[in-house]
């Protein structure tokens, strides 16, 4: 495909600060706005542009994952930190701060919501990846596998 | 207790998590969710015998007290509704395992399948409104999914219009839940059921006829139901069994609990719901005489169905509303066992458009006897379930002297009767005609694979059980109707 | 403010609802679309006055803005961007499929409407039938009372 010289180098120059930023959106999200699905829309606002880029390949090379892994283990962790406080013996998704002493870095506060929050983003950039693989493959072949034509009966 | 109330919500999502990450490995996807079934089908019975021993219990999530926090709670009904929808949620699991088909070809259907269980058990324990919106998307999204799995182009077409009809009922959900936020200030059901005093009675009719229709879209009553027969014919079968036995419930269960936890006992619109209730049964059952393809004949028996139960909420006695679960419960069993031996016939002859086969009790005489248990019962031919369960809101009608919407329910009942006749002379009778065979060794000895025939008669022997057992299961209807009117306990286990 | 926000809530909602009945699945996504920010929108609308931000510690004695609506609108907003991320790509499937995004009406609807209205055009057709047959009998045809005439 045919690529724009001005689209590539603002996306290289972007794309590893957006990235860096949906990730801070995660981390601060228990004090301040941001959270899990912001975290992970930016993160994959930031791959959208690798596509608008370079195509379906772009993004491959971007995060090569498969999407569904990515949406197993999100839902997977986040329905984790909800049962694991249950069978310990408090309620559902009840969640704990603490803090860690790091020596000379000072204390460092700690939340299980983050354990939430990164399955949160783990699911909304397995569902980004998933719709820029449904609507992004190449026309006209229906060859990918989601896609099967079949003749209705 | 309080462990065991979030397990039918949590389990089946784990379980979806897992079958994602493992997505091509068939055998750990089935693996995992025939798992998490049995878990939840045992947990809700151990649920159903706590409550009814000691009354309703509630869980709140992440230790935050109700009204502020969401809970989790578990009456009768409740309970009642978890211990039947697990065991169907297995049996179709199944069944679709055995189908060649949508589950032995899409990968995303495991995980879909449990992530729409995961909704029903979250509506069916929820006790607050606003979580029920979200357990209601949850179920709906799945359900989008799996009704356009395979992405043929009747089945595009009939997802787009399901899509877009359970899109404004959710829009309209979510107006409803704004409108009871400003007024109220509050979306917990049992802090409604105490503040909706507060508020003048016009805004309280309002609020019940804003609910029941809200909730009457995805119960399919009239004349919010056209979207169903459209729909629900396309999916793959065993899909449409889900929908049929489940998520129409599901909009009954929360009509039934919204109209009598929320609605205060002045302003019940019952006179509204009768009729409502006797327009529903005639027009369902007329629609289904009308067609002749099997499945959509029984998607518009759902439609008739559910009149009766609504017809039992509508007369707001004790005898009226167990007459109502008991008629859900009977339904949630029956629908689904037809759809799937609809699928087996679909599986055996090939096509389940009447005029084009028939004979198919004489080629397999099981399929044929999976069919008449269960259609006599549906029909209303003592001594199956199903009598019961109609005889039981007649009865009810006639004690609260509502003898026009009685007078109309028995006519359906034989219109019913008639029908079910007409898929069996049209079907399983006469000569036997088929368009195309199935060809592994126990579908041309038996007219299936094994896993379809064991899902579907577990299911058969399931409804057979129902009506062995329908002293003790009616007692606990009663015991649960009686919960639902007088809703203290209720109010108590959530609000301490 | 308020009065405001419930016109633009209501012209939102009226946009959605003509959007709605239109028969491309593209200009219902959009409809759809106005329909839910209509209803967040009154979500919002709910929670009363604007105040202050409603965190722990941060506030003075102010008043503060209802921190409950905001949550569910939240919600609502998340559940409306999955299933509208669906609708579209059913929408392109169906483009895959026939070149157009029509949301049709049902198939079998069509075919058994079809079907009786052809049972009543073949009834017309009997009964012109059975009135041209009496005509000539009554016209042509010799009288029944005149047969043993003389």
């Amino acid at each position: 495909m045919r690529r724009s010289l001005i689209l590539d180098v603002v996306v290289r120059v972007v794309f590893h600060s957006a990235f860096l930023l949906g990730l801070f959106l995660l981390f601060t999200g228990h004090n301040r706005p941001g959270g899990g699905f912001v975290g992970g829309l930016v993160a994959g606002a930031a791959l959208a542009l690798r596509y608008v880029a370079g195509g379906i390949d772009e993004v491959r090379e971007a995060l090569p994952v498969r999407a569904w892994t990515l949406l197993g283990i999100g839902l997977a962790c986040a329905t984790g930190s909800a049962i694991v406080p249950l069978l310990a013996g408090r309620e559902l998704l009840e969640h704990f701060k603490g803090e860690v002493h790091l020596g000379p870095m000072g204390a460092a506060h700690y939340n299980t919501a983050l354990v939430f929050d990164i399955g949160v983003a783990f699911v909304v950039v397995g569902m980004t990846l998933m719709l820029l693989v449904a609507f992004g493959e190449r026309l006209p072949s229906l060859g990918n596998s989601w896609a099967r034509q079949e003749t209705g009966r | 207790m309080r462990v065991l109330l979030p397990l039918p919500v949590v389990v089946p999502l784990i379980a979806a998590g897992i079958s994602m990450a493992f997505a091509r490995q068939r055998n750990v996807q089935r693996a995992v969710g025939a798992l998490a079934f049995v878990i939840t089908t045992g947990a809700s019975i151990a649920m159903l015998v706590d409550v009814d021993r000691h009354g309703p219990s509630a869980a709140f999530m992440g230790g935050w007290s109700a009204p502020v926090g969401i809970s989790l709670v578990a009456d009768r009904f409740s309970a009642l509704m978890l211990v039947v929808a697990s065991p169907v949620l297995l049996a179709v699991l199944v069944f679709a395992m055995g189908q060649p088909g949508t589950e032995q070809e899409q990968p995303s259907f495991h995980p879909v399948y449990l992530v729409l269980a995961a909704g029903v058990g979250l509506s069916f324990l929820t006790g607050d409104l606003f979580n029920l919106f979200v357990a209601f998307e949850m179920m709906l999204t799945a359900s989008y999914i799996l009704i356009t799995l395979g992405g043929r182009r009747d089945q595009v077409q009939s997802g787009m219009t399901y899509v877009i009809i359970n899109l404004v009922a959710s829009t309209l959900f979510v107006v409803l839940l704004a409108l009871l936020y400003a007024s109220l200030g509050t979306v917990n059901m049992a802090d409604l059921a105490v503040r909706m005093h507060t508020v003048p009675e016009g805004v309280r009719v309002a609020f019940a006829l804003l609910m029941f229709v809200v909730f009457g879209i995805k119960a399919a009553v009239f004349p919010l139901f056209f979207w169903l027969p459209d729909s629900y014919p396309t999916a793959p079968t065993p899909i449409t069994a889900v929908f049929a036995g489940l998520l129409t419930k599901v909009g009954v269960y929360c009509l039934i609990r919204t109209q009598t936890l929320i609605v205060l006992p002045g302003d019940r619109i019952g006179g509204f719901i009768l009729v409502i209730a006797g327009i529903t049964m005639v027009v369902g059952v007329l629609g289904a005489i009308a067609q002749d393809d099997v499945k959509r004949i029984l998607s518009f028996h759902i439609v008739s169905q559910i009149g009766y139960m609504v017809l039992g909420l509508g007369l707001f006695t004790v005898a009226g509303i167990a007459a109502a679960i008991l008629y859900v419960v009977n339904q949630v069993v029956l629908k689904s066992t037809l759809l799937l031996v609809g699928g087996l016939v679909d599986h055996a002859a090939g096509s389940t458009r009447l005029a084009s086969i028939g004979g198919v009790a004489r080629r397999y005489p099981l399929l044929g006897w999976m069919f008449l248990l269960p259609a006599l019962s549906l029909a209303g031919i003592p001594p199956f379930s199903g009598f019961v369960a109609k005889l039981s809101v007649v009865q009810a009608g006639l004690s609260a002297e509502e003898w026009a919407v009685v007078a109309v329910s028995l006519v359906v009942s034989v219109l019913t009767l008639f029908s079910m006749s007409k898929i069996w002379a049209g079907a399983f009778w006469g000569e036997v005609e088929l368009v195309a065979e199935p060809d592994d060794a126990t579908s041309v000895r038996f007219g299936g694979t094994l896993p379809m025939l064991l899902a579907t008669g577990g299911l058969v022997v399931a409804s057979l059980g129902l009506a062995v057992a329908a002293g003790p299961v009616f007692g606990y209807c009663q015991r649960a109707a009686a919960d639902l009117l007088d809703p203290a306990a209720y109010v108590r286990a959530v609000l301490r | 403010m308020s009065l405001l926000l419930a016109f633009s809530t209501a012209l939102l909602f009226s946009l959605g609802t003509y959007l709605l009945l239109q028969r491309r699945l593209s200009r219902l996504i959009v409809g759809l679309g106005l329909m839910g920010h209509g209803a967040n929108l009154l979500l919002l609308l709910s929670g009363g006055r604007r105040g202050v931000a409603p965190f722990i510690g941060a506030t003075k004695g102010e008043r503060v803005a209802d921190p409950m609506p905001q949550a569910l609108a939240l919600t609502a907003i998340v559940i409306s961007f999955g299933v509208t991320a669906f609708l579209l790509a059913l929408a392109f499937r169906s483009w895959q499929l026939t070149g157009d995004d029509l949301v049709e009406d049902d198939v079998e609807d069509r075919r058994i409407a079809g079907a009786l209205a052809a049972l009543a055009d073949e009834e017309v057709a009997d009964i012109e039938a059975m009135a041209a047959a009496g005509a000539d009998a009554e016209a042509g045809g010799p009288a029944l009372g005149e047969e043993d005439g003389p």
